[in-house]
């Protein structure tokens, strides 16, 4: 396989900065809603030490002596230039996993016979001019591999402007990069993983690399022993197919049959939506976003194709299924075509967070619906699941909502447009 | 390339556009149904005459992804046909051509201007009698933020 990873530098930074110049350059931070944490940091921002998840009080000191800009997240606007985004890398390979707001995976396979690099170089170059993000290309045999070059290209360990093709390495070069970078770097390599790994006196990509999987299997975890088939270029994980991740819970399959009508669909989602909404009450996180995405048999080459994907942010993270179904039915009517023979619909959990620590939209009229959701698993236990839904109360407005410092949905309000003068 | 555009910013395939034969039953938004019943085995004449319902989106729009709306404010482009509090349709994708109105960023403020490429460097243009012209001089950061391809103005 070639799969390439595309990732957007400092996400709602950049984001903010297409519509407001004047923070080009800035330190900026994207503070999360009500418990004001550092959720984006521009690069000054990491320069000056600040880390992910640091609470504002802790930095306003910081702030005042180095003039940092905290912005309130704008999620219908990060949303927005997101699924912008992904339709323009879509045009580079219509095989895509999009991963989170701000990374997909490509599958590059049919592109053998182009410079890959130069390819890369396209992508960035285009989504930079049409939308004004900064993004890093890394591009790999696997999909581990390929989440290693994205890091490689944006740390300018290997690679040139942004992009790197780990191919155009030598084994020995590879060996010398690996062993500079720490394992948990590595996808699916989480802290406690790591810890237990440089104990054992694995403590770089390098050194996971020339594990032995096998060992490695039967002291950790099936998962392990991938990811060191994956460091070493033996593809075991299909586009779509995520790893233990904490970012995203993805429900999605494949139909028996062809469906062609946007109820039938409808309920598919619904049902997508019930399933990972226990996953996500079970592990306690509550969804920021909802992704829903449709799609042809691209297998079938005679048969008009489509495939679509909107995500959908959500006022207040939540859990709660007629909520998650609600916002996901609304962006499938947005994503529907008629007279296309779907063969696949699935829905996703972005932007997920511990359900102990809510951010609270003042402007809600949304109840606890914690009893209303048991009855109601219950009502599509026995009928079915999709049985109960609540399609009709779709509304974008319902998302709407009101934050200090929150920059204007400049591309999804008419009131809230851009002014030039 | 033999694709093209839809809304939604996914492809169809040419053979789909150009179908004879539209799926029975799964109206497009906005596509008229024949309101005439068809008697079996004797096609309507009009029915070759189908056609989906003008889009202005379609006609605005060249590529979606990269279509911005921005609101003017002021008048100093008056004399290009911008008012204040029109709706202008901004293509980022678009290359920058002599004499395009574009919007501009002059040291981190939006402007919407026209670009001239001039013997002494490039000036962006109002129109309202040299008021309010940049001559962009060397020590200005401008950079190019999207082609203005409409105005959309009330009456």
């Amino acid at each position: 396989m070639t799969i390439a990873l595309v990732d957007g530098n400092n996400f709602y930074v950049s984001c903010e900065r297409v519509f407001n110049p004047r923070l080009e350059g800035r330190p900026v931070v994207v503070l999360s809603n009500n418990d004001g944490m550092a959720v984006a940091r521009s690069a000054e921002v990491k320069a000056l030490g600040v880390k992910m998840g640091t609470p504002w009080f802790k930095m306003k000191d910081l702030a005042r002596r180095h003039g940092i800009v905290a912005l309130s997240s704008n999620y219908a606007l990060y949303a927005d230039m997101s699924n912008r985004m992904m339709a323009v890398l879509r045009q580079f390979s219509p095989d895509q996993e999009i991963y989170s707001i701000d990374e997909c995976f490509l599958n590059l396979d049919g592109f053998a016979n182009r410079d890959l690099v130069r390819y890369g170089q396209a992508m960035r170059r285009r989504v930079k001019d049409w939308l004004g993000l900064p993004v890093c290309v890394g591009i790999a045999e696997t999909k581990t591999l390929a989440k290693l070059a994205n890091h490689c290209a944006k740390k300018a360990l290997a690679g040139t402007d942004s992009v790197c093709d780990f191919a155009r390495l030598s084994d020995a070069e590879r060996s010398r990069v690996f062993s500079t970078i720490d394992v948990n770097e590595i996808w699916g390599v989480g802290r406690r993983l790591s810890e237990q790994l440089i104990a054992r006196g694995i403590t770089s990509v390098e050194d996971l690399r020339r594990a032995d999987a096998k060992t490695l299997r039967r002291e950790f975890s099936v998962v392990l022993e991938r990811t060191v088939m994956e460091l070493n270029g033996i593809a075991c994980l299909e586009l779509e197919e995520a790893v233990a991740n904490k970012q995203q819970i993805i429900s999605s399959r494949s139909f028996g049959s062809y469906v062609h009508d946007l109820e039938a669909l409808g309920e598919a989602v619904a049902s997508y939506i019930a399933i990972a909404a226990e996953k996500l009450r079970s592990q306690g996180s509550h969804a920021g976003m909802v992704q829903v995405f449709i799609r042809t048999n691209p297998h079938r080459a005679n048969s008009p194709q489509y495939q679509g994907g909107l995500t959908i942010p959500l006022a207040e993270a939540s859990d709660d299924t007629l909520m998650l179904t609600r916002a996901a039915l609304w962006g499938l009517k947005r994503i529907y075509r008629p007279g296309f023979a779907y063969q696949k619909a699935g829905v996703a959990f972005l932007d997920l967070r511990a359900a102990g620590t809510p951010q609270i939209d003042m402007f809600s009229t949304a109840r606890d619906n914690t009893r209303l959701m048991a009855a109601m698993d219950r009502i599509n236990g026995i009928w079915g699941r999709g049985t109960l839904r609540s399609a009709a109360e779709g509304s974008g407005k319902k998302w709407q909502m009101k934050r200090e410092s929150k920059s204007p949905a400049y591309t999804t309000q008419w009131s809230e447009l851009p002014r030039v003068g | 390339m033999n694709r093209n555009p839809v809304p939604g910013g996914a492809f169809l395939p040419a053979e789909r556009l150009f179908s004879a034969f539209p799926p029975p039953c799964i109206p497009r938004p906005g596509t008229p149904l024949l309101a005439s019943p068809v008697p079996a085995g004797f096609p309507s004449p009009a029915a070759d005459f189908v056609e989906d319902r003008l889009s202005l989106d379609e006609h605005l729009i060249l590529h979606r992804e990269a279509t911005f709306f921005v609101r003017v404010t002021g008048h100093s482009m008056n004399g290009f046909g911008i008012h204040d509090g029109d709706l202008l349709v901004v293509d980022r994708s678009l290359e920058v051509v002599d004499r395009s109105v574009v919007i501009a960023v002059v040291d981190g403020n939006f402007t919407v201007k026209q670009f001239c490429r001039t013997p002494g460097g490039i000036l962006l243009r109002s129109n309202s009698q040299g008021h309010g012209d940049i001559l962009v001089s060397e020590d200005q950061e401008m950079s190019i933020w999207g082609v203005v391809r409409w105005s959309i103005h009330a009456i």
